[in-house]
Parts: C-alpha cells; sequence; structure tokens
C-alpha cells in the first residue's frame, strides 16, 4: 500500500516535468539530428555532411568561428582576471557584484546597438582618434568590431566565476605562501592561480560556447556577413530555408559544445553561464 | 608596497567599471539629445521618449513581452518546482544524476540551437508561429533554472522534519504544503525571478519562433537596429536600464531577506539539536 502510495505520488510530481523532457529536451536534439541527414528536396541522404566535409567555405568558417570565439574568450581572460581578483578586495563586496551583474541584465541587443554609434565613422572612437592624430577609421562592420562588442558583452559572465572561486580562498593559505618566503608574484602565479583555476575554467565555457553563436552581433556589428557559425545557422534557417543543411551545422556545433566541455571540465563546481551570470 | 598596490588595484577596477558602463550611459545620454545621430549631442530633449510613449505598436509590444515573461515564469516555476519534488523523492542516485543531465542540456546550448530545434519541433507538430510558440518555447527554456534553484533547497532540508509531520499524523498534501513548500518557497521565488529574467532577456530563441505576425521586445529592437540609429531606442535603453536598476535592488532586497530568516532560523534551530 505504501509503495503504491508513493510511486503514484512520484508520477504525479513527474508527469508534467516528463512531458516537459520528452517533449523539449530529447524530441529537439533528436528532431534537429534527423533533420541534418535531409537535403532541400526532402530525400534522406548524406549530402549535407558531405558538403560540409568538402568545402573550404564552411571549414574555414568553422576555423574562423574558432579563432573568434578563442579571441574573444582571451580578451574577456585578460580583462576578468584582475579584475576579479581585485573585487575580492574591496569592502561591501555584495554590492559591487550586484554592480557587476547588472550590465548582464540591459538586453544585450541595446549594448551592440551601443556600438554601432561608438564605432560609427563620426562616433566617440573615431572623435578619439582623430584627436590623437590618427585620424578616422572604419571600425564598425569589421571583424574586430565584432570581437570586441561580444568580449565586452561578455566580461560579466567571466568575472563572476573567477571572482566566486577567489574568494572561496583561505587568506591563510596566502598568508602561509608569504611565510613561506614567496613574493606577491609568486604567491599569486603559484598559489592563487592554481586554486581559482575551476573559476577560470567554469568562466572559459561561459564565453566560449556563446561566442561561437552569437549571430545577432555579427549582424549588427561585424557588417551582416556570414562569419560564424551561429550565423551560418540562423542564415540556413530563416533566409534560405535549407533547413537540413542548417542542421548540419547545428550538429556539428553540438558536437563542438561537448568537445569544449570535456576539455574544459575537471572538477570543476556545478554552474552554468547563467546561473553564474544572474543568481 | 602594499599601499601602492592597493591603488593600482583600485584603479585598475575604476577602469573596468568606466569598461562595463560606459556604453549604457552613452546610450542614454544621446537618449536626451535633439539630433538625429550618436555623435554630437545637440542640446537637451524630451522628445525621444514623448515619441516612444506614443508608440502605439511599440507599447503593446511591451505589454506582449511582459505577458509571455510572468505567464511563462508562472507555468515554469511550478513544472520546475514538481520536477525538482519528484527528482528529489527518487532513491537511486544515477537515476537522479541522468535527469539532471538531461535537466541541463538547454542550459549549455547555445541559443541558436535551441532556437533552431524549436522551430524543428514546432513545424513538425502543426503549431503556428506566435504568441503560442514563443510562449512555450520561454516555458521550455526557463524550466531547468528552476529546477536547479529549488533542488538544492530541498537538499538542505533536514528529513526529520517530514517524519516528525508524518508522525503527527499528516498526510501527503498536508506534509506538502505544511512542510516542504514553505521551506523551499524562498528558492521557489528566485526561481519564478529568474525565469522572469531569461524571458526579458531572451532573443535569439525568440527570433526562430516567432514568425511574421508576433514580436517581443528584443526583436523589435533587432529589427530597429539594423536600419541604423533611431535615438528613439536610446529612450527605450534609458527605461530599461531604470527598469532593471528596480528589479536587481529588489531581487537583493528579497535575497538578504531570506538570507537573514535563514540565518535567524539556524540559530534558532541551534537549540533543538
Amino acid at each position: 500500500m505504501t509503495t503504491l502510495n508513493h510511486k503514484t505520488r512520484q508520477w504525479s510530481y513527474f508527469s508534467l516535468y516528463f512531458i516537459w523532457i520528452a517533449l523539449f529536451v530529447i524530441a529537439p536534439v533528436a528532431l534537429i539530428i534527423y533533420q541534418s541527414f535531409f537535403g532541400l528536396d526532402h530525400q534522406l541522404t548524406l549530402a549535407n555532411y558531405k558538403n560540409y566535409l568538402s568545402s573550404a567555405v564552411y571549414l574555414k568558417m568553422t576555423l574562423n568561428s574558432f579563432v573568434y570565439a578563442f579571441l574573444i574568450t582571451l580578451i574577456t581572460l585578460v580583462i576578468s582576471y584582475p579584475t576579479a581578483y581585485f573585487l575580492t578586495k574591496l569592502k561591501h563586496r555584495q554590492l559591487w557584484i550586484l554592480l557587476i551583474i547588472l550590465p548582464t541584465w540591459i538586453n544585450l541587443l541595446l549594448k551592440a546597438y551601443a556600438f554601432i554609434g561608438i564605432f560609427s565613422q563620426t562616433g566617440a572612437v573615431n572623435h578619439f582618434l582623430t584627436f590623437m592624430g590618427i585620424g578616422p577609421q572604419q571600425i564598425l562592420f569589421t571583424n574586430t568590431s565584432f570581437v570586441l562588442v561580444a568580449a565586452y558583452i561578455q566580461i560579466p559572465f567571466m568575472i563572476l566565476p573567477i571572482y566566486n572561486s577567489l574568494v572561496d580562498i583561505d587568506p591563510a593559505v596566502i598568508q602561509a605562501s608569504h611565510d613561506l618566503g614567496a613574493n606577491n608574484f609568486q604567491t599569486l602565479w603559484r598559489v592563487i592561480f592554481p586554486i581559482s583555476i575551476n573559476g577560470v575554467r567554469s568562466g572559459v565555457q561561459a564565453v566560449f560556447i556563446p561566442s561561437l553563436s552569437l549571430f545577432m552581433i555579427t549582424r549588427l556589428i561585424g557588417g551582416n556577413r556570414v562569419i560564424t557559425l551561429g550565423t551560418a545557422i540562423e542564415e540556413h534557417f530563416l533566409t534560405t530555408m535549407n533547413w537540413g543543411m542548417g542542421s548540419t551545422i547545428g550538429v556539428i556545433l553540438i558536437l563542438i559544445m561537448f568537445l569544449t566541455m570535456t576539455l574544459t571540465s575537471g572538477t570543476r563546481k556545478a554552474g552554468t553561464r547563467k546561473n553564474h551570470g544572474k543568481a | 608596497m602594499a599601499k601602492h598596490k592597493h591603488w593600482g588595484g583600485r584603479l585598475y577596477l575604476i577602469f573596468a567599471f568606466a569598461l562595463l558602463y560606459t556604453p549604457i550611459l552613452y546610450l542614454i545620454y544621446y537618449s536626451f539629445s535633439s539630433g538625429t545621430n550618436m555623435s554630437t549631442f545637440k542640446g537637451f530633449t524630451l522628445s525621444h521618449y514623448q515619441t516612444l510613449f506614443s508608440d502605439s505598436r511599440l507599447i503593446v509590444i511591451l505589454l506582449d513581452t511582459l505577458l509571455i515573461a510572468l505567464l511563462s515564469s508562472l507555468v515554469a516555476t511550478i513544472v520546475g518546482t514538481m520536477g525538482a519534488l519528484g527528482i528529489h523523492t527518487l532513491k537511486q542516485r544515477k537515476l537522479q544524476n541522468f535527469i539532471l543531465s538531461l535537466n541541463n542540456i538547454l542550459m549549455v546550448s547555445p541559443d541558436v540551437i535551441i532556437g533552431a530545434s524549436f522551430l524543428i519541433l514546432f513545424t513538425t507538430l502543426g503549431i503556428a508561429l506566435g504568441f503560442g510558440s514563443v510562449l512555450a518555447s520561454h516555458i521550455a527554456f526557463s524550466i531547468p533554472i528552476v529546477v536547479l534553484l529549488v533542488l538544492p533547497r530541498l537538499k538542505e532540508m533536514n528529513g526529520s522534519m517530514v517524519d516528525a509531520a508524518r508522525d503527527l499524523g499528516a498526510n501527503r498534501w498536508q506534509i506538502l504544503s505544511k512542510v516542504i513548500l514553505p521551506y523551499i518557497l524562498p528558492s521557489i521565488f528566485s526561481g519564478f525571478f529568474m525565469a522572469l529574467t531569461y524571458s526579458l532577456d531572451d532573443f535569439a530563441v525568440t527570433f526562430f519562433v516567432t514568425g511574421n505576425g508576433f514580436a517581443t521586445l528584443s526583436v523589435e529592437i533587432y529589427s530597429r537596429a539594423r536600419q541604423g540609429i533611431n535615438l528613439e531606442i536610446n529612450a527605450l535603453s534609458a527605461i530599461m536600464f531604470i527598469f532593471s536598476i528596480l528589479l536587481i535592488v529588489g531581487y537583493y532586497f528579497i535575497n538578504q531577506y531570506t538570507q537573514s530568516r535563514r540565518n535567524k532560523r539556524q540559530r534558532g534551530g541551534a537549540y533543538l539539536q
């Protein structure tokens, strides 16, 4: 009797949740894989994969996508690590962290839009360049502007996990390092950095994977060209209506995502971009 | 030496915060300019705000966006909480982890993949794109975060509380409504709140499943921004910035409140253990 009760209770909790898993987790993944085997003529085929693997354009785009995501991650990391480190030294840290989170609540498109103004021919950056005697440059609609804007948008998602790992460090460990004769740099490089490596890993994961797929920034800032996997998927699904090819690139993006997660996983704490960003 | 380093750190932080906030303040600054671009400030005006408030298309879109956000977070919170309760009652650790990894798939997938695969799903099921498909997608991508926020709180709960309630004669429903739910309520609120921000923040998924007739604020901003600079968008950013500040301050206080209550309870509970 009790076991029966227990079972029905479990089932009643689960019913809606299971429907969600089946319908919105398993089905979409299955469908995108299924769709990737169909050509424009709705015939079952391997042509999409063959196209992808034999096309210099697609392979080069994948490589570019990688390079851009790598650059974005690197720039974000270089700016964020010191920020996170110095933040742990402040009083009222809760409040400062809130100020790091606040920009993530501003719609991403509005932030990208701001750069249309800042990077434009007569915008703030070019005013500055003219003032420095370099003269106005074409910044908007270049790949550089895409990388810079993407890095700007991702900075908080890198700072937060690193900050979380740094703030957990026991001050006694640092004290011990100094007592044992390490100078500031040695302490930072040999003690603090290795302890915070899990935060760096989560940060890299939180920045690298979305950087492969930021199609709206490529569209708005990068000059409306197809330069990343994300843009290619969007183009195939919404413009050229070649869902088969779009799904193929999607499957490849999923594979890259798993690869990145395996490479960066280690023993990191559970946590995702969205967690760190908003919690 | 130490003092010098301190100053370096402060300077660096000023640089970092300036970097984070300059673009946002830049947008807001030009929302008051009577010019038409974001390069030269041409005298103070509130006319862009006037245009904004008399733009009935935008107001409708704003209301739709809020409606989607509220409905989707409500449903996602209910389903997510039930999911967390269900996962919590499971005995086998392996099964729990398996369900949790399914749960996390939507958390780690890039937005384009979620958007594209949902588009295939809706088309396969023959569901028309529009309000319904956007609402369903928002519910779908908000559920996992609710589970992730509620489950740890459930795990934190002392099992003997439930046993005590049962010993005192409470039935299943009473245990749930009088013991478990009040205990996990703060995490349910955070889940709801987080779902709300996900929904308001989303662009990519909505963009894929929205079809032609329906738009949320993000989609509308995207299509306007693609046409170039329009200071009405700047005015909108200013308003959204203030709204975000209010939301985050609210969230901060709810957090502080539940935290201090939790601390008090734990201090109070120390005597009982």
